[in-house]
């Protein structure tokens, strides 16, 4: 007797629905023993990991703060993976935009008018798409690897960053430390108020809105419209893409400046609200998260945002671990890595079914 | 997924709020943001001794907490943040890059003491401190320039911020008090805390002819190399002894404890003020750990230099120090100013590298 695992003909809707739950249940189980183990009371560490991110109002609009970047940038790179063109290289796409909008309140720090604003951002889209282009550039034209190409522009434009805010574009007033000077005014997204004080007030910036437009409007374009269906064929079966005539160096080009343009601007819209200037860092490493995103969210815009939230309340979980349980950051890491496990491999049983089998193994395809 | 949110949210509320009664009430609650891992065995390790020695001076008047491998990046505020509203009264934030984060906050929190540590920012309730780093540094400078046969130090730095290249200069200026020639390779990590980056420097300085590594980085992974090698260095932040027993010829340590219990204990009887403390060998802040590895003569000049450097006789940055390109600053006989060591972002005559600028 041994346990194989057997393909399924079709997807198993009923699996799609509990796999989700399966997981959260194993890593439930997970963390309460690991946390046992620590001498911890599993039942308050969990309460501490998983409900106290929203449990007050202040928790709820980090959790918006924190999630908003991994939104825009795992939605447009859900896309990108769906028609099979991989950016991996967000985070620099990210940056870039960072960069190029933060040319205004560098070096025209009195340009105050609500243009500035638009202006601002739309350099930073401007910016991730343009260097998101140098991949799709190199794909199309020498077939080069993007993943590659991609990734390795990421520290390029790291250490771009990191020689503007030491050299250049460093505050004159700032005693040598490396930074920009801080944007104000105009130059800062607005924020409003998104729930009343009578639940607890919730400030959210521009950017969240951004997010939440940008999930929907690409919900649409995969759902609703012929791009998208032509973006999913040459992802599933390039062969059938090619013959219903899509041009293949379009989807690339599509893809990258989509996916870049929503980096940039969640790059942007990052060092116009929580960071407030130009630094050396400016990211946690978005950009690459927001590729844990995609996957989690199952490919699907929407899945991004709720992936993006799963995700933002494990880091801000993670937080208040260490604070009110003194845990390391290693542990809360380490729950992490559990969650998207079970997660991960939960969602083989929506394509795979287990069996057990006799001695007598039969020739169905079998994966073990 | 969204139900999967629901479905955890249910299951905790249903297994009661008992997390939330963990506070002791009338305990003064002093906080610390790191920005390595405690388990770095350099800086951040020494500023959480400094947390261990308030817990264990102050007993049960306190309750400590801490965040570590805290990111200079949109992730600190919240943080700090974080540390305020879970109560505690005093929060120290131990890097650089926390001072506009920790200003912003404390803007919030008014009745919370906040303490930056290496940044200039003040505020009514933000006082900052540092220690005079730099002076463990010249030391360090003069027992290179004697010890090294090659005449050639490895230096592996973190970021060109005004606090790394003072310690750069104050290095350079103590070997070249022993030797004029003295030279100097320096390798940019870009990182406080990356053991395999800092190993990796510590082979190419190595192997571009210096036999002393020196570093403004928190691991003890150059020192580690050194050790394997058979080459000399010394520990940075805290005493890194342990890890190459053949290769330290001292650390330059930091040691928090006593200011970290006085300015609880300030809080503690209403006293805190915002202050601006940058304490140095005389105060006890910066400790070189005990000389080994060394002939009895280089001992004893390094003994020296600390004797006159604590009673104040002499001040490493004493002018006229000529820069790299050849100007001069400060006047004869006269240490430079706080103000411009805190604001250093040059290199003197010697120091073989160029500044972003």
């Amino acid at each position: 007797m041994r346990l194989v695992l057997e393909k399924r003909a079709e997807h198993s809707a009923k699996m799609a629905l509990l796999s989700p739950i399966i997981a959260i249940v194993l890593t439930l189980i997970t963390g309460g023993i690991i946390f046992a183990l620590r001498g911890l009371d599993p039942l308050a560490a969990l309460y501490v990991y998983f409900v106290e991110p929203l449990a007050t109002s202040w928790s709820i609009e980090q959790l918006i703060v924190k999630a908003t970047p991994l939104a825009l940038i795992g939605a447009g790179l859900a896309i990108s993976y769906r028609a099979s063109a991989w950016n991996i290289g967000a985070e620099g796409q990210f940056t870039a935009g960072a960069i190029l909008g933060a040319v205004i309140p560098v070096f025209l720090p009195d340009l105050q008018s609500p243009l500035t604003l638009l202006l601002m951002l739309l350099l930073g889209i401007a910016g991730g798409m343009a260097y998101a282009s140098i991949p799709a550039f190199l794909k199309n034209r020498f077939g080069t690897n993007e993943i590659l190409t991609s990734l390795m522009l990421v520290y390029v434009v790291q250490l771009l960053l990191d020689w503007l805010v030491r050299g250049p574009w460093r505050d004159p007033q700032g005693y040598n430390f490396p930074k920009t000077v801080a944007f104000s005014g105009w130059q800062t997204l607005p924020s409003f108020q998104l729930l009343p004080p009578s639940v607890g007030p919730v400030y959210v910036n521009l950017g969240a809105v951004f997010a939440v437009l940008a999930v929907l409007a690409l919900a649409v374009l995969m759902g609703r419209t012929l791009k998208g269906f032509e973006l999913s064929v040459q992802g599933l079966a390039p062969r059938a893409g090619r013959f219903s005539g899509f041009a293949r160096n379009r989807t690339v080009w599509f893809c990258f400046l989509l996916s870049g343009g929503l980096a940039g601007l969640a790059g942007i819209c990052e060092v116009m609200s929580t960071v407030g200037q130009l630094q050396p860092g400016i990211s946690p490493g978005y950009g690459f998260t927001a590729i844990i995103v995609a996957f989690l969210g199952r490919l699907n815009p929407l899945g991004a945002l709720v992936a993006a939230f799963a995700l933002a309340i494990s880091y801000l979980g993670g937080e208040s671990a260490q604070v009110a349980l003194g845990i390391s950051d290693k542990t809360a890491r380490v729950f992490q890595g559990i969650l998207l496990f079970y997660i991960l491999a939960c969602d083989t049983l929506i394509l795979y079914r287990l069996r057990f089998q006799g001695p007598a193994a039969s020739l169905v395809e079998t994966r073990t | 997924m969204k139900l999967k949110i629901w479905m955890t949210m249910a299951a905790a509320l249903a297994l009661g709020v008992s997390a939330s009664a963990a506070n002791a009430a009338d305990k003064l609650k002093a906080c610390w943001v790191y920005v390595g891992p405690v388990g770095d065995f350099g800086y951040s390790y020494q500023h959480d001794l400094g947390r261990k020695a308030v817990e264990k001076a102050l007993g049960d008047k306190v309750e400590t907490a801490f965040l570590e491998n805290v990111a200079e990046g949109p992730d600190a505020e919240r943080a700090i943040e974080r540390l305020a509203r879970e109560g505690c009264k005093i929060i120290f934030t131990t890097s650089f890059g926390f001072m506009d984060p920790t200003i912003k906050v404390a803007a919030k929190y008014p009745d919370v003491k906040f303490e930056h540590a290496t940044g200039y920012k003040k505020a009514d309730n933000v006082s900052i401190y540092n220690a005079r780093f730099y002076e463990g540094r010249y030391v360090m400078g003069q027992i290179a320039a004697k010890m090294s046969k090659a005449g050639v130090a490895g230096y592996i730095v973190s970021f060109p911020i005004p606090e790394v290249v003072m310690g750069i200069n104050a290095f350079m200026l103590g070997a070249q008090s022993v030797n004029p020639d003295f030279k100097v390779k320096i390798v940019w990590v870009n990182s406080w805390y990356d053991p395999g980056k800092e190993a990796d420097a510590a082979k190419v300085l190595f192997g571009q002819g210096a036999d002393i590594i020196v570093q403004h980085t928190d691991s003890t992974a150059a020192l580690q190399v050194a050790e394997e090698q058979g080459k000399l260095g010394f520990g940075q932040s805290s005493d890194m002894i342990k890890f190459a027993p053949k290769a330290q010829l001292t650390a330059n340590t930091d040691d928090w404890d006593p200011y970290y219990i006085a300015r609880v204990q300030a809080v503690l009887d209403g006293t805190w003020k915002s202050e601006d403390t940058w304490g140095g060998m005389k105060d006890g802040m910066v400790v070189l750990s005990p000389f080994t590895n060394m002939p009895d003569d280089v001992k004893k000049m390094a003994e020296d230099t600390v004797a006159k450097i604590k009673s104040g006789e002499f001040h490493p940055f004493t002018g006229p120090i000529t820069k790299q390109d050849g100007t001069v600053v400060g006047e004869a006989g006269k240490p430079l100013p706080d103000g411009e060591l805190l604001g250093m972002n040059y290199y003197i005559k010697g120091v073989d590298d160029k500044l972003p600028q």
